[in-house]
Parts: structure tokens; C-alpha cells; sequence
């Protein structure tokens, strides 16, 4: 206790005794934003890495393994960037749930705080806050390099005295200073002796009774308990009850202790740093980036810049991702191929035509999504991310959204599960609730596949100039209805919905940096694995089901079905090819796949499609990447001896006047219809869990499968 | 405090100033947490081509913030 009151001693951190630990060591990485927090992690982890949730929460939580020394290993968890230890957004409220709970699974035996140098005094303020709360700690110094660019001259010794705890400077780019983090991370670590901040003494006795009543280990604690125990998820109601009156009676005013509190911080780290920094050109930090943003922000430049970029991303994707996707199409068409030579009967054919051609489908997409994650990565990487936000905070405003409405947008491009949970930086629930809302609506790569094929079988490969082709301009413009469809649905959710909670825009402006190659190089990976894993195995489980529906029929339909095909055979006078090819499509639409297709075939012939494109927009409903898979199957089916690519099958398909059927018409409607319709269980999934409820997941389903359904017809239609 | 009083949102391009006070409480904490603090010098660094929103520089590091939270940031006659 004397300790919290007395005021703080200046000790020496006392160098590390050599005890080593026995259990695997909780290790909790914390700092702000831009800090390098992340690269050090990557540093520390590798490829040992895990992304799970936090109990309870949906938020990202990413752990790893390192090797401290060759037989002591630890577990390192990232935490989100923040300022502070008082949250302004639920993805900050996962660090308060989990260091003012002792009993979390996750509490931390150590903490490195990361800081940047040439940013110190902002930094520490989270710094002081995380030692006042007695956990043993490192302080990791980034960005030495930077800082002493512009003549900010840090004493490591001095600064490690005033704070009490081990700094090391680390280079979290190059991974300069990790081995000696990970010596003082395998031995015995002590919490810090200096309390930075003094809790008011009229407020202390109400301190005092909070730490008893739930038996704190200090005083910083319990004020954190008296400022946020309606945040602090793992306090029952009686205990929060408990706090409320203590606040009542002492007239605990939050908001203004708070302040109050920051700004004590800042005087006590200015003092400190008097003696340990010393600035000797006062150059501004930013010269370089600033010119950079004279271009980058330009009123004109910014967004033609912008607006290129955003090419270049969909032209890679669409131009330069065939080719390693067409290896892949070949290389599974070859294996079946291949197959088929070897063995025969129904189990080979559940290989070939259910699992493989599911595998197929699920690895196809790799390249596309690998080729996105690396340019998000990188914009992210750069600082460009940023300038994106800020070039778009006003326009956006006046749909409703907001500058940080970009992000989710744009990652909305790939897949909207991950961009609904980044919508947790915005602050304000009503720009969160449309922000999520709309969302689904941005073409993401799971469309991907329906858009490259239906464009390949009606788009001619055209080149304009030499480069621009037209199949890119077609993807483009569809990626283009999707997001005005998402800003105007937005518009209109801005006038539905009422609050009163203010929104704010404030943030940091990170400088421009070189993308770290193997944070961006780990994204990839991550995703991909999140893509294969997760839709993977919703991709390979309908290919089974859809492969058994097609194969087996209600009752004897299907033999009853063989038996007048082949008798009709006698009339028809067909080759061999095409002979077992119309058996087969006489015994498909007798299958239990048939029937259902043909079941809500009235419901779909509006929009131009037959029970067969009935069949795979019902089980594409799953995910959309499975209607890609669903229409190889059953085309496959009815034409079992030919393993050409999908796009082969479907330009041979005809309608019953014996014409093509995949018309432009048909494949313009059907790509309206995907553009906009809500077929994506996981979206709905992670929108119940976001917004906890099921009215804005139903809300979304209804509003966008109408919009799909009414444009569909309306654009088969005009093209007829 | 007095209505006219200046704020970082009538600082021009370039234009220096010293943080006198934040008027909202809302806003504060978290200005004050980016380092917002009164007596520390404030420039304006840049404006959105739309005009809002706008750059500080504030502790030696840019932070971009929206018309009307600069408003709240009051300077020093």
C-alpha cells in the first residue's frame, strides 16, 4: 500500500535473476498502432501462428509459440493497438477483459509494451497506465533508427532507471534486438517499482473498498474497476451493482478523471523524459511523408490515384491470377483424367466427381485471394490505407458512412466475414450498423468464380490499346454496381435509422514505410488458410451431397428413367458419345437433384434459368463459390466421359430449341443476380454474432435476395 | 470561455497555434490521449481536397481529425 501513496522511488530495474520458468510463459504484446507490435510478433511467432476469437467475443485473437531459449518455449498473444487502457472501441475492450481479469485464460504472465522512439511521449502514456497496473513488463523500443534521423537522442540507461522495467531497443523490421528480448523474456521478471500516477486522495477510500471487495492486487486496478466495470464483461450484474453505488455515493465523475488523469500522465512523462531524451535538431518528423501526400491527397491526383490503383488490383486479379489457376484446373482435370483410366464404378466416380471436383473448386481460388490479401497487405503496409480514409471521410459522410467505412468496404472485395468484424474501429454504432449492413453488398472473391465464367463464355477476349481488356472492364464495371448499391443502400439506411451517439474521426496519420515483406507475405497465408479451411470444407461437403443427389433418385426413377432413354434411343439414331450422354440427362432429371430443381424451377424461369441453374442457386445459397462447383457437377454428370473444363461444358450447353443456352442474356442476369443476392451463410453468421441479434442478418437477407431477384429479371429482360 | 475564442479549425495551412483547452467532453479524452494536450503547439498541416477533414501536426506526428472536432480544440489568444 505505502507504495501507491509514497511517492514513486526512482529504482534501478533489478537486473533479471536466472531462474528459469517451468510452465509455458503467457506472453501478452501490447502498444499502439503503427508501433511495430505486429512485425514483432511475426518476428517472435513465425509460422507458428493461431488465429482464434476471445472467449466471448468475436475479435481477432492472434497467438503464436517462440522458443526463448532452445528448450523454453512461450505463448505470445497479440493484442489489438491502442492508446490507452481506456477502450474507445470493442476491439480495445478485449485488452481491459483480459488484464483486469486475473482468472482469463489468456492474463499474461509478461508484458511487452511496444513504443515508438520517435514517438516517445505519446507512447509511454500507455506505458505508465500498463505499470501502475503491476504486471511484470519489457519495454521493447522501436524505431531508434527513425528517431535518431531527426535528432532525438534516447539514453536507454537513463530511460530504463526512470521507468523501472527492461528496455531493449528492437528493430522490428529488420528483427535486430529480438535474441536479447527473448534472454530477458526466459528469466524472472519483476512488475515495476515506480507508480506513476496518483490516484486523488478523496477518491481513495472508494478505491480502497472496490480492491477489497474483489481482492485487487492494487489501487490502479480498482480505479480501473470504478471507470469501466459496465465494460468489464466478466463482472456479474451484483458486482457491477455493487460498483455503481460506490460511484453514486462518492460522486465519481468519470469522464473528468479521465482527463484529469491523461494529463497527469503526460506532465510525469515529461519530466521523466527531460533527463533521458534529448532533442538536438528540432526537424519535423513528417518532411517526406508530407511531400508524398502533396501528391497523394491532391484534389485531383489523390483520387485519380486512387481510382488506379483499384484497377490495377482487379486487372491482377483477373489477368495475372489465370495463370497459375489455369495450372490448377489442368492439373485437377488431369488427375481425374487419370483416375478414370485406372479404376471404374460409383466409389471412383464420388472421388472424381464429388471430391475431386469440390477439391478443385475450393484450390482454384487461392491465387485470387492470395493476389488481393497481398495488395490490401501492402496499402495497409505503406500507410496508403490511411490516405484512403482520409480522402474519402466526407464523401462517404454523406451516405452515412465514414472515412473507416472504406476499409471494411474494400476488404468487403475479398470476403465480407472478415470486413464485417473490421468494422469494429468505428466507434459509432449507427456507421457500424450500415457499415455492416452494406457490406455484403461489395463484390467479394467467393463471386469471383461466377463472374469469371460467365464473362469468359459471353465476353469476347477483346483487347482495347493493346492492354485494357474488356472481360477486366465488364469484372470491373460489376465490382462497380455492387459498390454503388452498397453507397446507396447506405444513404437510405441513413435517413431509416436514429441516434444520438456522435461519430468522430480522429486518427493517426502513420508515415509512409516500405510494406514489411513477411508481414505482408503472412497475411497471405493466413488468409488463404481462413479461405480453404473454412469455405473449403462448405465447398467439398455440398460437392458430395450433390454428387449423391444427382446419382440416386426417389424410388426406381432413375432405372425407370435409364430403361426409356435407351428405348428411345432406337428413334433418335445418335453416336455413342452422345447416346450415354442423353441417358444420363435423363437419369439426372430424375434424381433427387432434379426433382428439386425442377420443384422451384416456376419461381425461376422469370429470371431466364431452368431447374438445372435452380439446382446450383440453391446450393450456392450455402456459398457462393459452390455454384461453380454444383453446375461441373451436374454437367459433368450428363457428360461424364468428357473431363473438359467448365467453361467447355457450359458453351455446349443447349436449350430445348437446341440452342445455346448460356445466352447473354441468361449469363447478364445471373450475374446480377449474384452481384447483389445475400447467398452466404457465414455472412449471416458473423452479422448475428456482430450486431447480436437476428433482425439486421434477416433484414439483409430479404433486402438484397429482393434486390437480386427484381434486377435479375429486370436485365434479362432487356437483353432478350 | 468566449464564444469567438479561436480554435484549430481556423488555423490556416501552416499556421501554428498553442492548445489552450478542449471544449468537449466527449471528444477530449481521446484527443488528449493523441497527444492533444494543452500548451502543446498545434499546426495545421493539410486539408482533404473536400476540404474537411483536416491534418494536425501535434508532437511531432500527423493526426487527421474532422472539422468540427478541430473546433473543440480551442488555441491561445
Amino acid at each position: 500500500m505505502s507504495q501507491v501513496l509514497a511517492p514513486a522511488p526512482a529504482s534501478v530495474p533489478r537486473p533479471a535473476t536466472s531462474t528459469p520458468r517451468t510452465a509455458v510463459a503467457k506472453i501478452a504484446l501490447i502498444g499502439n498502432p503503427n508501433s511495430g507490435k505486429t512485425s514483432l510478433f511475426n518476428h517472435l511467432t513465425g509460422l507458428n501462428q493461431k488465429v482464434g476469437n476471445f472467449p466471448g467475443v468475436t475479435v481477432d485473437k492472434k497467438t503464436g509459440l517462440t522458443n526463448l531459449t532452445p528448450n523454453l518455449r512461450a505463448q505470445v498473444i497479440d493484442l489489438p493497438g491502442t492508446y490507452s487502457l481506456y477502450p474507445k472501441s470493442l476491439d480495445e475492450k478485449v485488452i481491459i477483459d483480459l488484464l483486469h481479469d486475473k482468472k482469463s485464460a489468456f492474463y499474461p504472465d509478461v508484458l511487452i509494451i511496444t513504443a515508438d522512439a520517435s514517438n516517445l511521449k505519446r507512447n509511454l502514456l500507455l506505458f505508465t497506465q500498463l505499470a501502475d497496473l503491476k504486471i511484470p513488463a519489457v519495454l521493447a523500443l522501436n524505431m531508434m533508427d527513425v528517431a535518431e534521423k531527426h535528432g532525438v537522442k534516447i539514453d536507454i540507461a537513463e530511460l530504463q532507471q526512470e521507468l523501472g522495467v527492461p528496455v531493449v531497443p528492437v528493430n522490428a523490421r529488420t528483427g535486430g534486438g529480438i535474441a536479447a528480448l527473448k534472454i530477458l523474456l526466459s528469466q524472472q521478471l519483476e512488475a515495476t517499482t515506480p507508480t506513476f500516477f496518483k490516484i486523488p486522495e478523496d477518491l481513495l477510500v472508494m478505491v480502497r473498498q472496490i480492491r477489497y471487495y474483489f481482492e485487487l492486487s492494487n489501487d490502479y486496478l480498482a480505479w480501473h474497476y470504478a471507470h469501466q466495470y459496465q465494460k468489464l464483461s466478466f463482472l456479474s450484474e451484483d458486482d457491477k451493482a455493487y460498483i455503481a453505488d460506490l460511484v453514486k455515493k462518492y460522486g465519481f465523475q468519470s469522464n473528468a478523471q479521465q482527463a484529469a488523469e491523461t494529463i497527469d500522465r503526460y506532465t510525469r512523462i515529461n519530466t521523466l523524459l527531460l533527463d533521458a531524451m534529448r532533442v538536438t535538431k528540432a526537424e519535423n518528423n513528417e518532411q517526406i511523408s508530407n511531400k508524398i501526400d502533396q501528391v497523394l491527397t491532391h484534389k485531383v491526383f489523390g483520387y485519380l490515384i486512387f481510382f488506379g490503383v483499384l484497377f490495377m488490383i482487379f486487372q491482377a486479379i483477373f489477368a495475372w491470377a489465370a495463370y497459375p489457376m489455369d495450372l490448377i484446373d489442368g492439373g485437377v482435370a488431369t488427375l481425374n483424367a487419370w483416375i478414370h483410366t485406372q479404376a471404374d464404378g460409383p466409389l471412383v466416380d464420388l472421388l472424381t466427381d464429388g471430391v475431386l471436383a469440390g477439391l478443385g473448386g475450393v484450390l482454384i481460388f487461392i491465387p485470387q485471394i492470395a493476389l488481393l490479401f497481398a495488395f490490401i497487405a501492402v496499402l495497409e503496409e505503406t500507410g496508403y490505407m490511411a490516405r484512403v480514409t482520409f480522402l474519402m471521410d466526407k464523401i462517404m459522410r454523406k451516405f452515412g458512412l465514414n472515412g473507416k467505412s472504406v476499409v471494411p468496404l474494400i476488404s468487403g472485395v475479398a470476403c465480407a466475414v472478415p470486413a464485417i468484424m473490421a468494422t469494429r474501429t468505428i466507434d459509432n454504432w449507427k456507421d457500424r450498423m450500415i457499415t455492416i449492413f452494406v457490406t455484403p453488398l461489395m463484390s467479394c472473391s467467393a463471386r469471383l468464380p461466377i463472374y469469371t465464367i460467365m464473362i469468359a463464355l459471353v465476353v469476347p477476349e477483346t483487347y482495347f490499346l493493346g492492354f485494357l481488356s474488356l472481360q477486366g472492364l465488364v469484372l470491373m464495371g460489376l465490382y462497380l454496381i455492387g459498390f454503388l448499391a452498397a453507397i446507396f443502400s447506405a444513404a437510405m439506411l441513413k435517413w431509416v435509422l436514429k441516434t444520438k451517439e456522435r461519430s468522430y474521426f480522429i486518427m493517426e496519420f502513420p508515415t509512409y514505410k516500405m510494406p514489411r515483406w513477411k508481414n505482408v507475405g503472412l497475411t497471405i497465408v493466413e488468409k488463404v488458410k481462413a479461405f480453404v479451411f473454412q469455405a473449403g470444407k462448405v465447398i467439398l461437403a455440398i460437392s458430395v451431397i450433390l454428387w449423391v443427389m444427382s446419382s440416386y433418385g426417389p424410388g426406381s426413377s432413375m432405372e425407370k428413367a435409364e430403361a426409356r432413354a435407351t428405348s428411345e434411343l432406337k428413334t433418335l439414331n445418335l453416336n455413342e458419345a452422345d447416346a450415354s450422354a442423353h441417358i444420363a440427362g435423363q437419369k439426372l432429371e430424375a434424381s433427387y437433384a432434379g426433382q428439386f430443381g425442377k420443384f422451384i424451377e416456376p419461381a425461376i424461369k422469370p429470371l431466364g434459368y431452368d431447374w438445372k441453374l435452380g439446382i446450383a442457386l440453391l446450393t450456392s445459397f450455402a456459398a457462393r463459390e459452390v455454384f461453380v462447383g454444383t453446375i461441373s457437377t451436374i454437367y459433368s454428370v450428363g457428360d461424364s466421359e468428357n473431363i473438359a473444363t467448365v467453361k467447355e461444358k457450359l458453351m455446349a450447353q443447349k436449350d430445348e430449341f437446341g440452342q445455346p443456352f448460356f445466352t447473354p442474356a441468361r449469363a447478364f442476369s445471373l450475374l446480377i443476380f449474384y452481384v447483389f443476392a445475400m447467398q452466404c451463410m457465414s455472412t449471416l453468421a458473423v452479422v448475428y454474432r456482430e450486431t447480436k441479434g437476428w433482425k439486421w442478418p434477416i433484414m439483409q437477407l430479404v433486402y438484397m435476395t429482393g434486390l437480386a431477384y427484381v434486377s435479375a429479371f429486370l436485365v434479362f429482360r432487356l437483353f432478350s | 470561455m468566449q464564444k469567438d475564442q479561436k480554435s484549430v479549425r481556423d488555423l490556416k495551412i501552416g499556421e501554428k497555434g498553442i492548445i489552450c483547452c478542449l471544449t468537449d467532453p466527449d471528444m477530449s479524452l481521446k484527443l488528449l490521449e493523441m497527444g492533444c494536450i494543452p500548451g502543446e503547439e498545434v499546426k495545421l498541416n493539410s486539408r482533404a481536397p473536400l476540404g474537411d477533414p483536416i491534418t494536425i501536426i501535434v508532437n511531432d506526428y500527423t493526426l487527421s481529425l474532422r472539422l468540427d472536432e478541430a473546433a473543440t480544440i480551442k488555441l491561445k489568444a
